[in-house]
């Protein structure tokens, strides 16, 4: 701290002023204390309002118009972070142990030993600076926890609500967010000819940054998907947009699709994503070929390959972000595809996209028991009814 | 998250172990940027001992590669176990990233 520290001096007696500048003068001099001075409570109440910056307040017990012990009442209220020291009687100890309830930090007795004033005076002042920097830290912490909190809020604002319902299709997906947010979103499009847009993504962060740069992933992709009808070509514009300001070097693995739901085409394209699990209506269960896109917002001038697969009737895919496989028990073991295949082995009869989302949240907060979520959990699931 | 660096070669060779993932991404960083100081020479980073990297930590590793790119510094990773491999050939880094099977290999390709 740069400026003196601001002492309040308390006292009925009109000696104790000359005295306390006196023997202070070299701390004075030194530009380490300044001393205001007040004759009772009132007038004391009176400087702590009018001046700003008073560090630290000591007072008498036994004064006119307000005492000591009624004026330590009062000080948190114009300022909690003030410390007071109490002057007492010598032996006065049901005073002092009165002062000491009421929050004052120490007390001196009189007659006044201005060496052991120095002392008490000093570590006042240490004790209310170790406080003042730990609530410069708390104050960090909570701007810190404002600033997860406005991130989640875009993320969970940019999630579908409602979900698209078809005789020839059902979709659903739901996200559930780690605890200092990850950055994982989903989308739903509407696209012409009554062909569906699916999109599942993971940004490479969290915090506001993150957050922000997934609005324009999710804007960008919305926008170039309805101008373009294929996968691969949508992923290589978006990812051209995004990368022309991108500063932060912030990245996004994008596994987009397109379902006709017509024909059952289920075109998909890969930009760094994890591979979507096909589960055929006879039960079985493999990963899709993924495209090899690098993620998106890294490299310019990229092309995304594409895949096209024909979604039977009963045929469910699954699209997950890693939060999914990654998700740990408290042994430290991770779920792995193997735990997601493993859902859906054998008991696929009943599977509807609610049903299949439900599951996997169901089956990976069972796999992790007490173990911390490190990462969002996301899941889109599409299904072709029978 | 445990870092240690040593020359070969004229290169340094910083491994790194443990896990990086969101939670200790920058200081990743920061760790490595450290080590690398001003020096202007070619930088591998072995993955030997590093048992999980978050797509926060890829982001780390791009931007630790860009800083020394700036400068003419050479940089490669190398040693990446099968979950690694596995994530940097997903998000598509093995593209990026120049990727070496040993630090021996990764110190003489980028020495030529």
């Amino acid at each position: 701290m740069n400026r003196p520290y601001k002492i309040l001096v308390v006292d009925d007696e009109p000696d104790l002023e000359p005295l306390m500048l006196q023997r202070m003068r070299r701390h004075i001099r030194r530009g380490k204390y300044t001393f205001v001075f007040a004759r009772n409570g009132v007038e004391a109440l009176e400087r702590l309002n009018e001046q700003d910056n008073i560090d630290m307040v000591l007072s008498d017990i036994n004064m006119p118009r307000m005492d000591g012990l009624t004026l330590l009442e009062q000080i948190p209220k114009v300022d909690p972070n003030i410390r007071s020291v109490i002057i007492s009687a010598y032996g006065d100890m049901k005073n002092i142990r009165t002062a000491m309830n009421r929050g004052a930090f120490d007390f001196v007795t009189k007659p006044v030993d201005f060496k052991d004033l120095q002392i008490t005076i000093e570590r006042t002042l240490a004790h209310m600076q170790e406080w003042r920097e730990a609530l410069s830290y708390r104050d960090k912490l909570v701007s810190i926890q404002n600033e997860l909190e406005v991130a989640s809020r875009i993320q969970q604002s940019i999630l579908p609500s409602e979900f698209p319902e078809d005789t020839r299709f059902q979709v659903y997906g739901n996200m559930e967010p780690a605890r200092d947010v990850g950055g994982d979103f989903f989308d739903i499009l509407d696209l012409d000819r009554g062909r569906l847009g699916l999109a599942i993504a993971d940004v490479s962060d969290k915090g506001v940054p993150a957050a922000l740069f997934m609005m324009s992933c999710r804007t960008l992709l919305r926008g170039v998907a309805i101008g373009l009808s294929d996968p691969g070509p949508v992923l290589s514009e978006v990812n051209q947009l995004l990368h022309e300001d991108n500063e932060t070097f912030l990245f996004v693995t994008v596994l987009y699709a397109v379902y006709d739901p017509g024909t059952g085409e289920f075109t998909y394209a890969s930009g760094g994503h994890d591979a979507p699990l096909l589960l055929r209506a006879d039960g079985s269960a493999t990963l899709l070929t993924l495209t090899d896109g690098i993620a998106l917002g890294v490299v310019p001038d990229l092309e995304y390959r594409q895949n096209t697969i024909v979604l039977e009737p009963g045929d469910t895919i699954v699209l997950y972000t890693d939060g999914v496989t990654e998700a740990q028990n408290t042994l430290g073991e991770s779920f792995e595809v193997g735990g997601l295949n493993g859902i859906f082995a054998g008991s696929l009869s009943a599977v509807n996209a609610r049903e299949g989302t439900d599951s996997v949240f169901r089956t990976v907060r069972d796999f992790m028991g007490e173990a911390a979520q490190f990462d969002d959990i996301t899941c889109l699931t599409l299904h072709r009814p029978k | 998250m445990d870092i240690t660096s040593q020359r070969s070669d004229g290169a340094l060779i910083v491994s790194v172990e443990g896990r990086v993932d969101g939670a200790n991404a920058r200081k990743f960083q920061k760790a490595v940027e450290n080590v690398i100081g001003d020096g202007d020479g070619a930088v591998v980073l072995d993955m030997e001992d590093l048992s999980y990297i978050s797509s926060a930590g890829l982001r780390s590793i791009l931007l630790i590669a860009k800083g020394l790119q700036k400068r003419n510094s050479k940089f490669a990773v190398c040693s990446l176990q099968g979950p690694i491999r596995e994530v940097f050939r997903i998000v598509g880094f093995d593209k990026i990233v120049s990727i070496y099977d040993s630090t021996g290999e990764a110190v003489d390709a980028l020495g030529d």
